[in-house]
């Protein structure tokens, strides 16, 4: 239960960090808040060569306003101050409504936004948020800067696009107050533990009740977050009423294909994953301001 | 640059260590073995337990999941750092009164993470402290002393640390 030796480093600027991991390559880990390298560090689950510890690096760290009326977030973020942020929750208010469910105060104390989505865990909340709302990661390397769009950043449980010598340095999200309803909900064994099953749903509603669009995404269901568009197709351009949402709820359970683990089995998490969809549904159709996450 | 040893320079309870410290080693490890405060528990060592819960520049944190090198500059407050002498402070009375430790494992845990969400929540209700204190593990008293501990604490004047001098 301690660190294997590596390499450390703790870089002050993000120049200086670009060219340690465009130096080292495969072999650097990224020390970010930490609350996922440090487990598997102390398990020697992971043995880099390198860590780079960015925690020193000034200015990755804001909450910014993007002119689309969306938000840019530092990598280096620590949850704490999204789940405290005024801006959060005027504008992604989903998010807001997400970050009380991650780990412990403890925990997004110190754990980063870069971090928990370059970590990748299939049943994570920060990923499956930034997946729900087509959020863009920026990815910056010694050489070169490009941004993706999270359906082609999260591959499979742990791995995302990241290039060896690339470093997430902002995730873009886009507002989603001003016409939008939302619902947000997981069902875990304990606060705070990942969920076995969760649930982001947003919906635009015309003025008469008629949902324009719908996007139901899901989470710890596969190796990455994923969309169920048979069950936004049934809603786009229905009156939503009991019956459409018993459908749509029926539809999740049957496009889910997840893996039995210890925490849960498949048919549990197909049949809960209908449950909670339709819940986050209800919530986002009644009062426009989602779910708990209870 | 490339030396498996680095120089830290911290504060601990008010008083100023300084210290060369592997880079390997978590925070929770030098605290115990390098400056002999003990009082900080190691059970899990994977984040899960909260024993090794303290203060990092104000903010409740697992100390397993950092390495001491990272706290060069930091100002950290341990169990230790509660009392006022030897005159336990309110939360810790209030632990004694209400058999809020057994075994007393998680205790420092528990008292750390319960002084950091006093400071945030100085009013909770029950549901509050439940939730505040979800992330510490206790095998011994099912939680419930524990839970009246930080409400009986919570009705009284604000916990504040000690004064460097007398500390």
């Amino acid at each position: 239960m301690k660190p294997a030796k590596f390499e450390y480093f703790a870089p002050t600027s993000l120049a200086e960090a670009l060219e340690l991991l465009e130096e080292h390559g495969d072999d650097a880990k990224v020390l970010a808040g930490g609350q996922s390298l440090m487990p598997m560090l102390n398990m020697r689950l992971a043995l880099p060569e390198v860590v780079v510890d960015i925690n020193r690096i000034p200015g990755l760290d804001y909450i910014s306003p993007t002119p689309d009326g969306g938000l840019a977030i530092g990598a280096l973020t620590r949850q704490r101050s999204v789940e405290r942020s005024d801006a959060v929750l005027e504008r992604i208010p989903v998010l807001a409504a997400a970050m009380p469910s991650i780990g412990h105060f403890q925990i997004r104390n110190r754990g980063t936004v870069g971090g928990s989505i370059s970590h990748a865990d299939p049943a994570a909340e920060l990923p499956a948020i930034c997946f729900a709302l087509d959020g863009e990661l920026v990815l910056s390397s010694a050489s070169n800067q490009r941004v993706l769009k999270a359906e082609n950043f999260f591959m499979s449980p742990l791995t995302t696009a990241i290039e060896p010598g690339e470093l997430l340095t902002e995730i873009r999200l886009p507002d989603r107050s001003q016409g939008w309803r939302w619902g947000f909900q997981e069902v875990c064994r304990r606060q705070g533990d990942f969920a076995m099953v969760g649930a982001v749903s947003l919906l635009q509603m015309d003025g008469g009740g008629v949902c324009r669009s719908a996007c139901i995404t899901m989470f710890g269901v596969a190796g990455a977050p994923v969309r169920i568009r048979r069950a936004e197709e049934a809603l786009a351009g229905e009156r939503i009423d009991d019956n459409l949402l018993g459908d749509v709820s029926k539809i999740v359970s049957e496009e889910l294909d997840p893996d039995s683990d210890i925490h849960a089995s498949a048919a549990y998490r197909k049949e809960v994953g209908g449950v909670i969809a339709r819940r986050t549904l209800e919530a986002a159709i009644n009062s426009g301001k989602g779910g708990d996450g209870a | 640059m490339t030396s498996a040893d680095r120089n830290v320079k911290l504060t601990v309870n008010g008083k100023e260590y300084e210290s060369s410290v592997e880079v390997r080693k978590t925070l929770a490890d030098f605290l115990r073995d390098e400056l002999d405060l003990t009082g900080t528990h190691l059970g899990c060592e994977h984040g899960v337990c909260g024993a090794c819960t303290i203060l990092f520049n104000g903010d409740a944190v697992r100390s397993c999941l950092m390495l001491a090198v990272q706290a060069d500059g930091a100002d950290l407050t341990t169990v230790e750092g509660l009392a006022q002498g030897d005159d336990l402070n309110a939360l810790q009375l209030a632990f004694q009164e209400n058999h809020a430790l057994q075994c007393g494992f998680c205790t420092p845990g528990m008292l750390m993470t319960a002084f950091a969400f006093l400071q945030d929540t100085p009013d909770p209700t029950e549901e509050q402290v439940k939730e505040g204190i979800s992330g510490n593990i206790c095998r011994c008293t099912g939680y419930a002393p524990i839970i009246q501990a930080i409400l009986q604490t919570s009705k009284g004047p604000a916990l504040v640390l000690p004064t460097k001098d007398e500390g």
